[in-house]
């Protein structure tokens, strides 16, 4: 059996409280009696491996499940899943969703007065490579209203679901993109309490990554909890 | 070089865009031996009233290789790893699944686990994900259990899902969010 990943504590303030009044879904479901410190054993340290087998080629291409092509501004989505310990994270499962560019999504319980776009489900999966490499073709969500508060709207994000080594790794959260003027307003955004880790959700354009004369790169790189414990190889 | 983990955000309430195709109920797959179980329960706000958009992830840890196995209840017949389901509530906020019950089990490091089943709860509202664990009522291991003992007794019977009275191999846990018997859960 291969060495378990080692998982040291999370560290203090680098993720959101469980209670944010100022997001109001939180006050009712966030645990409200202390955490118990639970020991890492193997129920912990190991998790899910998925295959190729979870993913098909065409799931990396939220623009091409249909017969048409999406509105909006194509974008590729692009980074590295890596460890703590900087070390690429390969074979990590990674899903998203959005809304369209319209900032509706396709989802019975979405009442924005926004239009579906017959072209876009604004779902995908991928696996990430050796080098903890993953890729996205997408078009950039909109921004949408909700009822968390008088004239709230969420910034344009995109939702990432993301498996690593071990169930320690497990993070669901959401990517944003740069210079949005809605970042700043939205309590879900702000329920991370430093500037600097807030930052590590946005993600920056790229020129670099960007496809000339067909879409505009984004760079968005994770790091999972966690750390490989076989030597580096020299 | 030390790299500050990415910082989590609310699953919300569209996730089952993303994450359905990889829903599954039926958490172990193996070749028919052991005690295939089924728990049942519902999560819960500190009401009663239940939450019909939460997303649970189990994970049956096992020493052994396993292979991946298919199962009917996936939304495509995918080859999702064996030991992983994943369940999204109902609009009653009811969930069930299906497993081969894990034996108890002694780590390296000498700590001894009862029977029981890791728990991933994602939901709007959740800013983190929730982790627990479920137990089974009226298991001897269950008095050794490293973890268990590291909870308060009174709120131990939070984590035990509870066999059916007709011997049917069925269990029922319900997940309390707050409240009085707000359930168990863990930092890790």
């Amino acid at each position: 059996m291969a060495k378990l990943p080692i998982f040291g504590k999370v560290m203090a303030g680098t993720q959101p409280e469980y209670l944010h009044p100022d997001y109001r879904s939180s006050v009712k479901r966030a645990p409200t009696r202390p955490l118990i410190l639970l020991p890492h054993s193997l129920s912990e340290r190991t998790g899910p491996v998925f295959g190729q087998d979870c993913v098909s080629p065409n799931d990396c291409d939220l623009t091409a499940q249909h017969t048409g092509a999406p509105l909006g501004e194509r974008i590729a989505v692009s980074g590295r899943v890596l460890d703590e310990g900087g070390r690429p994270v390969r074979g990590a499962l990674i899903e998203v969703w959005q809304a369209n560019t319209a900032g509706r999504y396709l989802h019975k319980m979405d009442q924005h007065d926004a239009p579906l776009d017959p072209n876009f489900s604004g779902c995908g999966r991928t696996l990430t490579d050796a080098d903890g490499h993953y890729r996205f073709l997408s078009i950039k969500p909109g921004a949408y209203p909700w009822g968390n508060h008088a004239n709230a709207w969420r910034p344009a994000h995109i939702h990432f679901s993301i498996f690593g080594a071990g169930l320690l790794s497990r993070l669901v959260t959401q990517m944003y993109f740069p210079g949005d003027p809605l970042l700043a307003l939205d309590p879900i955004y702000n329920s991370i309490s430093s500037e600097k880790d807030k930052q590590r959700l946005i993600s920056s354009f790229d020129l670099a990554t960007t496809t000339p004369e067909f879409a505009l790169g984004y760079r968005f790189d994770i790091v999972l909890r966690g750390r490989d414990a076989t030597p580096m190889e020299k | 070089m030390s790299y500050v983990p990415t910082p989590s955000q609310t699953v919300g309430p569209f996730f089952s865009i993303g994450l359905s195709t990889l829903c599954r109920e039926k958490i172990e797959c193996g070749a028919g031996e052991g005690e295939r179980v089924v728990i049942r329960g519902r999560v819960l706000h500190s009401d009663g009233e239940p939450v019909p958009d939460a997303v649970l992830e189990i994970w049956q840890a096992s020493e052994a290789a396993r292979g991946d196995c298919e199962d009917e209840t996936s939304a495509r017949q995918e080859k999702i790893p064996a030991g992983f389901g994943r369940i999204v509530t109902n609009e009653q906020g009811e969930f069930q699944f299906s497993t081969i019950k894990p034996g108890p089990r002694s780590d390296e490091d000498g700590l001894t686990h009862a029977p029981h089943l890791a728990v991933v709860l994602l939901m709007r509202g959740l800013l983190r994900h929730l982790l627990t664990r479920v137990y089974f009522a009226g298991e001897n291991a269950n008095d050794e259990d490293a973890v268990l003992k590291l909870v308060p007794p009174e709120r131990r019977k939070t984590l035990l899902a509870e066999p059916a009275d007709d011997g049917s191999r069925e269990f029922f846990w319900d997940i309390h969010l707050q409240g009085q018997r707000e359930t168990v859960f863990f930092e890790a």
